[in-house]
């Protein structure tokens, strides 16, 4: 999450602007800072020693009322430039990401590539990518430190953001976001990863998403399936290739089996936690009451199979 | 021989009564109460809707709002404004039947505008529009339900001035600046319904 | 029928009346003053306790000390506690105490008013923190942004209290603040011209006018919330056509000017002590004034910066980042003087002192961290980070405390008539400074690395792990030096009051009278000839004015109506929390207080 490692057009002019101004703040510190120790021991009283008696410098005065005005033109000047760069409309051919920020779950929707997915993204470098933000509920904001600086979802408003992730930064890693504007209980458990891609990785991302979910293919994930269509998932969740589709309270789950994290980034997406999540969803996440706990609703073996028919969506 | 026992008078550095000033003061923050609600009365104002009646009246100024009758508590107020300017006269001059007499006529008036208000709000009320029809409802009540309630407030004000006047000793030898205080207090309330009624009912959306 | 020359003698000590009953009828500034003091500093501990749970919940990373919810509760408590019922109380002790020595005045304008100030305050603030008993604790933060505060997503009475602590509580700050505006304009002795006036009595008048201008915004706001939470309005709700946006622009019309009532009292007693324990006069008043002046104009055009990331276009960013960034210069323009009012000087190392040029380093750390926000395209990487946490800590802990500390133990002998023990003091300065360095500094890292802010919980592998734990063991630090201070103080309130009028060799007027002064103030009304008045007359051979015989001192009489009156306040707000029989019954109280109020005798 670290701010300092720029890797898109966006995080480097900001950075630019950061540097310059980081680099003012330190010497006026160290000036200021360094000036109040000396006086504080130089003048400090001593046998014999007087205070002199003055009560103004017009000169003096006029010399630090100057001072100020130019750090604040040395600032002002690449915040200027900064302002009208980040808040530029975003180019035609960028991708287009409607995001959906919900309590507590980012929502996100691939107008072009038509696919719906929620809390991790693939993006490609050297690529415009164009978030388009909203909100479902509450205030969020929207945040990348490595890729974007955030922006706040307004319920009521369309707010929006877009950025070019660098040639360069394509990696396996993924980059890490975070909501940030403070949405309720589990405002702290509102995380969510991007992957950046090369374009032909992404490619390959997007084909996959796009699919229908993976057939299962041995008896026990078809049991699976079929639990999981009969319950109450489907009325909440949706998995492309089945009936389950048109619930979107919660996150679509056609490729879940794919996703490094769960519940919003906040565990590893493993059997044992997919398991836990369903079976008490509020344990993991304090606050949330969409999902009921299904340990009331079904047998442990029951959550056991659903676990792993989804593992196997990928 | 009475020594002269000096009693030592509040320095006023400015001249002015310290219970003028805190009332200007006061109504400098007033100014920032009323104007929030004005703004947010003019951020919503124009906003289309969809809220209608039962009888399919869109729930709008243009089809609401009744210039004509709210031009008469207009000046119903107005008029309030100069029987409050003949009340503070009358005190500072010592007339004070005259006092008591304009005191009791401003608070009338007073009384006849709180009617008039209520009997717009229930007009409204009764045709469909209440603080959840719109934002045009939410505000308009809120604003002019504020002023209504200051209003009130400067009645009963005015009320335990006059109520005060018929003790033994009246309201004192300060009887001028007592007055001269709720003066300004009813003023300003004038005034803000001036600026209310020409953004609210005069200007279009 | 002659009669004798009357003499009447002028009121001693022991006319001070003693004993509860005293106390809440008290109208006299001094004692009103020792009445706000004492409360504040005691919901300073209540805040510092919340901060402390804080801090041990996120000392490690999946923390499990508190839960959630707590959390949620204690961040905005811990907030709310520290500005409403810490940091402006303390001040208004000060204020009441203070200013009407300073001018010259005997007290201030209104001295019931000012008493009704205090005991609507003191209610206020145990209704909000009794909403952590009875249901929840406000749990949106201080700034309680819609439409998390709605009814829907926000049932419970957690944010009612909100809504009706700070509405209570605006009505004492509001009081008190019309009361000192009269009484710095209109009550100083003669030859106390504006430009005389004491840098901190300045301060004050400023702040008084940001708090009678900025609460109205503040009151329409919380009432738009209200209506919306209970009455069916929707001027937040975007579902109803509202727009969440009015309550930040609403709220933030007040919350910077805020911010500003908050220091400019820290800065007004720190532009006291340093010239005293230099031992020369402050070096550019008026430019401290007309920076003070300044300072409280600008404030009312910088709000949005605390709204860059809501999808403000770059008109509105630049136009909030140019007046933000200006309002840095005169601030900076205020720690030039102040460091030039050290140069030259005999520098007398007391507490007091310490605590005041630590100021002045802490204050700017925390001012350049401001400048940095101050930046719309560096603030998308810092809002709502540990940037601005670390930024609001060291302008209010670093500024506002440090120089409250200074006050205190700058005026405590004028207090009280005692000191505070100086190698105590010196050990209190030392730990509290190392502490809040501790736990503060490594914040600036904490938001470089990402961390949001009002989270209860993060994952390891973050880099947040060393630092969070380092500052946790900086708020332990801060704990032990705030008990030193507490030891000291009441070790200090058994030693025998005999401090001199003026130990410090100060030059303002409240040194003119003995320590505690006499229940009337002064026993003559000072003449004044100069800004610093008592080195002028010192250095000029005027000798101080003896009382003329047979002159009677009014004093004003103690009243109960003002407790009454807030007795009936908090009635009125209590009720929309329980039944509203009880708003019914706090009317005929506030009825008959007026009434009675009204027709008290005053002489």
């Amino acid at each position: 999450m670290t701010t300092t490692d720029p890797q898109s057009d966006f995080t480097e002019t900001v950075h630019g602007v950061y540097v310059i101004v980081t680099i003012l703040a330190s010497i006026v510190f160290v000036v200021v800072l360094a000036t109040i120790l000396v006086l504080a021991i130089v003048f400090r009283e001593r046998p014999g020693r007087e205070a002199r008696q003055f009560h103004g410098n017009t000169r003096l005065e006029i010399v630090w009322t100057i001072i100020p005005v130019a750090i604040v033109a040395i600032i002002a000047v690449p915040t200027f430039f900064a302002i009208a760069d980040t808040t530029d409309p975003p180019p035609e051919d960028a991708i287009t990401i409607e995001v959906t920020g919900h309590q507590w779950w980012f929502e996100f929707n691939y107008v072009d590539e038509g696919l719906i997915t929620g809390n991790e993204i693939h993006i490609p470098a050297g690529q415009p990518v164009s978030f388009v933000l909203e909100s479902a509920d509450v205030i969020h904001s929207f945040w990348i430190p490595q890729l974007v600086g955030k922006m706040d979802l307004v319920p009521g408003h369309t707010t929006g953001l877009w950025f070019t992730a660098n040639d360069d930064a394509a990696r396996s890693e993924a980059y890490l976001g975070q909501c940030a504007e403070f949405c309720g209980l589990s405002h702290a458990n509102m995380r969510f990863r991007v992957f950046v891609d090369t374009p032909a990785d992404y490619a390959t991302w997007v084909a996959n998403q796009n699919a229908d979910r993976t057939t299962p293919s041995t008896d026990a994930l078809i049991a699976g399936e079929e639990l999981f269509l009969a319950s109450a998932c489907v009325g909440c969740h949706t998995v492309n290739g089945t009936s389950a589709v048109g619930g979107r309270v919660g996150p679509d789950l056609s490729h879940i089996g794919s996703r490094e994290t769960l519940a919003a980034g906040i565990m590893e997406n493993n059997r044992e936690n997919l398991i836990a999540w369903i079976s008490n969803p509020e344990n993991e996440k304090p606050g949330v009451v969409l999902m009921p706990a299904f340990e009331n609703l079904m047998t442990p073996e029951q959550i056991e199979s659903i676990a792993d028919y989804l593992l196997s969506l990928k | 021989m009475a020594a002269a026992a000096q009693i030592e008078h509040h320095a006023s550095s400015t001249g002015t009564d310290n219970r003028k000033l805190l009332m200007w003061i006061f109504l400098g923050s007033e100014c920032l109460f009323f104007g929030s609600l004005l703004a947010t009365y003019l951020i919503f104002k124009g906003e289309p809707t969809t809220a209608t009646n039962d009888h399919g009246l869109l729930m709008i100024p243009a089809n609401l709002l009744d210039i004509p009758l709210t031009s008469q508590s207009t000046f119903v107020l107005l008029m309030s404004s100069l029987t409050m300017v003949l009340a503070v006269y009358g005190a500072q001059t010592n007339r004070l039947k005259m006092m008591k007499l304009w005191l009791l006529a401003t608070i009338v008036l007073g009384l006849i505008f709180i009617g008039y208000q209520v009997f717009e709000f229930t007009t409204f009320g009764n045709e469909g529009l209440n603080l959840s029809t719109n934002q045009f409802g939410a505000s308009f009540f809120l604003l002019t339900g504020f002023h209504g309630v200051h209003v009130g407030i400067g009645v009963l004000y005015l009320g335990s001035l006059l109520l005060a006047s018929f003790r033994r000793t009246g309201l004192g030898p300060e009887a001028g600046v007592h007055v001269e205080l709720a003066g300004l207090y009813w003023h300003f309330v004038d005034i803000v319904w001036i600026v209310l009624f020409t953004v609210i009912y005069l200007i279009p959306a | 029928m002659a009669t004798a020359a009357e003499t009447i003698a002028l009121p001693t000590e022991s006319a001070y009346e003693s004993g509860i009953w005293s106390w809440i009828t008290t109208v006299d500034h001094k004692r009103i003053g020792t009445l706000y003091a004492v409360t504040g500093f005691i919901f300073f501990l209540v805040g510092g306790f919340e901060a402390m749970l804080i801090r041990a919940q996120l000392a490690v990373p999946n923390g499990t000390v508190i839960d959630a919810s707590l959390y949620n509760q204690l961040f905005g408590m811990h907030a709310l506690t520290m500005i409403f019922l810490a940091v402006m109380p303390m001040g208004a002790g000060f204020f009441n105490y203070m200013i009407p020595l300073m001018i010259g005045a005997r007290d201030v304008a209104f001295p019931r008013l000012n008493a009704l100030s205090y005991w609507i305050f003191l209610f206020g603030a145990l209704l909000l923190t009794s909403s952590v008993l009875f249901g929840g604790g406000p749990d949106a933060g201080w700034f309680a942004y819609a439409p998390l505060t709605s009814e829907q997503f926000s049932p419970g009475r957690n944010m009612d209290f909100y809504v009706l602590g700070i509405l209570t509580l605006g009505v004492s700050s509001m009081a008190a603040a019309l009361n000192f505006a009269v009484t710095i304009i209109n009550m100083r002795a003669p030859g106390m011209m504006m430009m005389r006036l004491p840098v901190f009595v300045w301060m004050t008048l400023i702040i008084s006018f940001l708090l009678i201008l900025a609460l109205p915004p503040l009151t329409v706001a919380l009432t738009q919330l209200l209506f919306d939470r209970h009455y069916t309005t929707h001027f937040l709700d975007p579902n109803g056509g509202g727009d969440p946006l009015l309550w930040q622009h609403l709220f933030w019309t007040f919350g910077h000017p805020e911010v500003y009532v908050l220091i400019l009292p820290a800065m007004g007693i720190v532009s006291e002590t340093l010239p005293v324990f230099s031992k020369k006069p402050l070096f550019g008043y008026r430019a401290i004034v007309f920076s003070g002046i300044a300072i409280g104009f600008l404030g009312w055009a910088v709000w949005a910066h605390h709204m860059y990331t809501t999808g403000l276009g770059p008109v509105q960013q630049s136009i909030f980042a140019g007046t933000t960034m200006t309002i840095g210069i005169p601030t900076g323009i205020k720690i030039f003087n102040w460091m030039a009012t050290m140069y030259g000087g005999s520098i007398r190392f007391t507490t007091s002192m310490y605590f005041a040029v630590s100021f002045l380093a802490t204050f700017t750390i925390g001012g350049i961290s401001g400048v940095m926000h101050a930046s719309p395209p560096i603030d998308t990487q810092q809002q709502d980070t540990y940037w601005v946490v670390a930024h609001l800590h060291y302008v209010l802990m670093g500024g506002a405390v440090m120089g409250i500390f200074s006050g205190i133990y700058y005026w405590f002998p004028k207090m009280t008539g005692r000191f505070l023990d100086e190698g105590l003091g010196k050990l209190h300065f030392w730990l509290f400074f190392i502490g809040m360095n501790m736990t503060f500094f490594p914040m600036h890292f904490l938001g470089t690395a990402g961390m949001p802010r009002r989270i209860y919980t993060y994952d390891s592998g973050l880099g947040w792990d060393f630092w969070n734990m380092f500052a946790t063991i900086g708020s332990l630090v801060i704990t032990v030096a705030l008990l030193v201070f507490i030891f000291n103080f009441f070790r200090s309130m058994r030693t025998e009051p005999n401090a001199p009028n003026n130990p410090w060799n100060a030059p303002g007027l409240e040194w003119a009278t003995s320590s505690p002064p006499p229940e009337h103030d002064f026993d003559v009304i000072p003449e004044v000839r100069d800004r610093d008045p008592l080195w002028y007359d010192r250095d000029n051979g005027h000798a101080p004015a003896e009382p003329v015989p047979g002159t009677h001192i009014h004093l004003p009489p103690p009243s109960y109506y003002p407790i009454l009156m807030a007795l009936g306040t908090l009635l009125l707000a209590v009720g929309p929390l329980t039944h509203l029989a009880i708003t019914a019954l706090g009317i005929p109280v506030i009825i008959y207080s007026i009434w009675g109020w009204a027709l008290e005798p005053t002489d």
